[in-house]
């Protein structure tokens, strides 16, 4: 039990004396995955209310395969990203291997279906009910979209919640890509692999535990607030 | 208020014909409605009346069929000019207010909110004016949805079933408006198996069952002597679907 005692002291400790490293490496963390979250989010949410609302061919087909790509493995999405960037890739030329632009293209790879997923589906359980309206007013496709991510929120925000949780939990892709470099592309899920496989168990807890509370403390957050607005606006 | 000379008159249906897998919803359905009142489409449950009203405002179209307004096949042109009321109420997750600009915005380009005010008013909702749309009662929703639809001023008001399940006070708000509404030049069709408030409401009646129009007649005929032996059977409460 001592092992959890310590990590436990380490972790007040670095919080406490507002550790350099950590801080840097903490800060890096969310940047990568806000900044990937927030693209995946731009393309992510109409493109799922696109699918879910229009129809044409192959549509069910593409909607199978977001689908198959909500579980894709980050290793595999390291490995993917790293081919086409590294030097003899084709995107070699962009020289934006091992940063931090890297990692977050290989989150994009990996937020984006989970974003367009999950609205597709949230989606089409309202175009069920609004489909026959908008028909009726003639609106526009452009305007039905709007309509519907505006009339999801709620339910959008556990989308855009889930995605973070897996930018921020990920190890897989970003070691690949980012390569853990110090002062560089060191992020919080590389740092502890890299101090468990030194030995540092109690350190690798510690920013563990750091890890975990500031995910459950943003995710209670978001649900508090989206809770709150909505029992405002539909009543409890 | 709409000019009484309504440029979307006469309407055509020309074999309409609708199957769903081996079944057959609607068969050969041909009419031309041309007077201004209002047109009740009755018959027992599963007819097919909703299915044809939906028809009639391009909810569904079929490539066999014809459907025309002032001789123009319906396009989006004539359904921006026409409005319908839902039987279960389709109403965004959104304010009262809202809900209506969302609609008169379609039309118009244009917020105007005291225009939204009086079809509130109208309605009886304006103390809801800000209230979540989702929370209202099912009369207040119903009501609700009308004023949306007359919000655009309408040349053609489609109701399918609009006060069925409702309480006596919408039904009768709702009633009222609809003959205002009528009266100011709006054509009105609705759908009804209500067969006292085809009696109230009806200038003229299409009778449809098994997705038959077994008759289209003025309202006094039907309610006194219908000339088709479905008809008979339903006014005596007899006709099983």
């Amino acid at each position: 039990m001592d092992i959890y005692w310590d990590s436990i002291f380490t972790a007040i400790n670095l919080i406490v004396s507002f550790d350099q490293k950590l801080i840097e490496v903490f800060f890096l963390s969310f940047k990568v995955t806000i900044i990937a979250l927030f693209i995946s989010c731009l393309i992510g949410l109409p493109l799922g209310t696109f699918l879910a609302t229009q129809t044409f061919k192959g549509r069910n087909l593409l909607i199978g395969i977001i689908n198959s790509l909500m579980s894709l493995p980050p290793v595999v999405v390291g490995l993917f990203v790293y081919i086409n960037l590294s030097r003899a890739g084709p995107f070699g030329w962009l020289g934006i291997l091992y940063t931090p632009t890297a990692m977050i293209i290989a989150q994009i790879i990996l937020i984006l279906p989970i974003i367009a997923g999950l609205t597709t589906q949230i989606i089409e359980d309202l175009q069920e009910n609004y489909n026959d309206l908008f028909i009726s007013l003639v609106t526009p496709k452009i305007t039905t979209i709007k309509a519907y991510i505006i009339d999801a929120r709620y339910s959008l925000i556990t989308v855009v919640l889930a995605g973070l949780a897996k930018g921020i939990s990920e190890v897989g892709a970003v070691i690949i890509v980012g390569g853990n470099i110090d002062h560089l592309t060191r992020v919080m899920t590389t740092t502890i692999t890299m101090e468990t496989s030194k030995g540092e168990l109690s350190l690798a807890l510690a920013l563990g535990i750091i890890l975990l509370i500031t995910s459950i403390t943003i995710n209670l957050i978001v649900t508090y607030k989206k809770y709150n607005i909505k029992d405002r606006y539909y009543g409890k | 208020m709409v000019s009484k000379k309504n440029t979307l008159m006469p309407i055509k249906v020309k074999k309409l014909n609708f199957e769903k897998g081996q079944r057959k919803l609607l068969t050969d359905i041909s009419c031309e409605i041309k007077a201004k009142g209002i047109t009740i489409i009755l018959g027992p449950n599963g007819a097919g009346k909703t299915l044809f009203l939906k028809f009639l405002h391009g909810l569904i179209s079929d490539s066999s069929s014809e459907v025309t307004f002032a001789n123009k096949t319906l396009n989006k042109s004539i359904r921006k000019q026409q409005s319908m009321v839902f039987q279960s109420p389709i109403l965004l997750r959104r304010s009262v207010f809202k809900n209506i600009s969302f609609a008169l915005q379609q039309r118009t380009k244009i917020i105007n909110k005291e225009k939204i005010l009086k079809v509130l008013k109208r309605v009886d909702l304006l103390n809801l004016v800000n209230e979540n749309a989702i929370l209202l009662s099912g009369g207040e929703k119903q009501r609700l949805s009308l004023a949306r639809a007359i919000v655009t001023l309408p040349k053609v008001l489609f109701l399918d079933e609009a006060t069925s399940n409702l309480d006596p006070y919408s039904i009768q708000i709702i009633e009222k408006i609809i003959k205002e509404v009528n009266k100011q030049g709006t054509k009105v069709i609705a759908v009804t198996h209500d067969l006292l408030q085809a009696k109230r409401l009806a200038n003229d009646i299409i009778f449809i069952n098994k997705g038959r129009m077994c008759e289209f007649t003025g309202a006094k005929i039907f309610f006194s002597k219908p000339k088709s032996r479905e008809g008979k059977l339903f006014m005596a409460g007899k006709l099983i679907v």
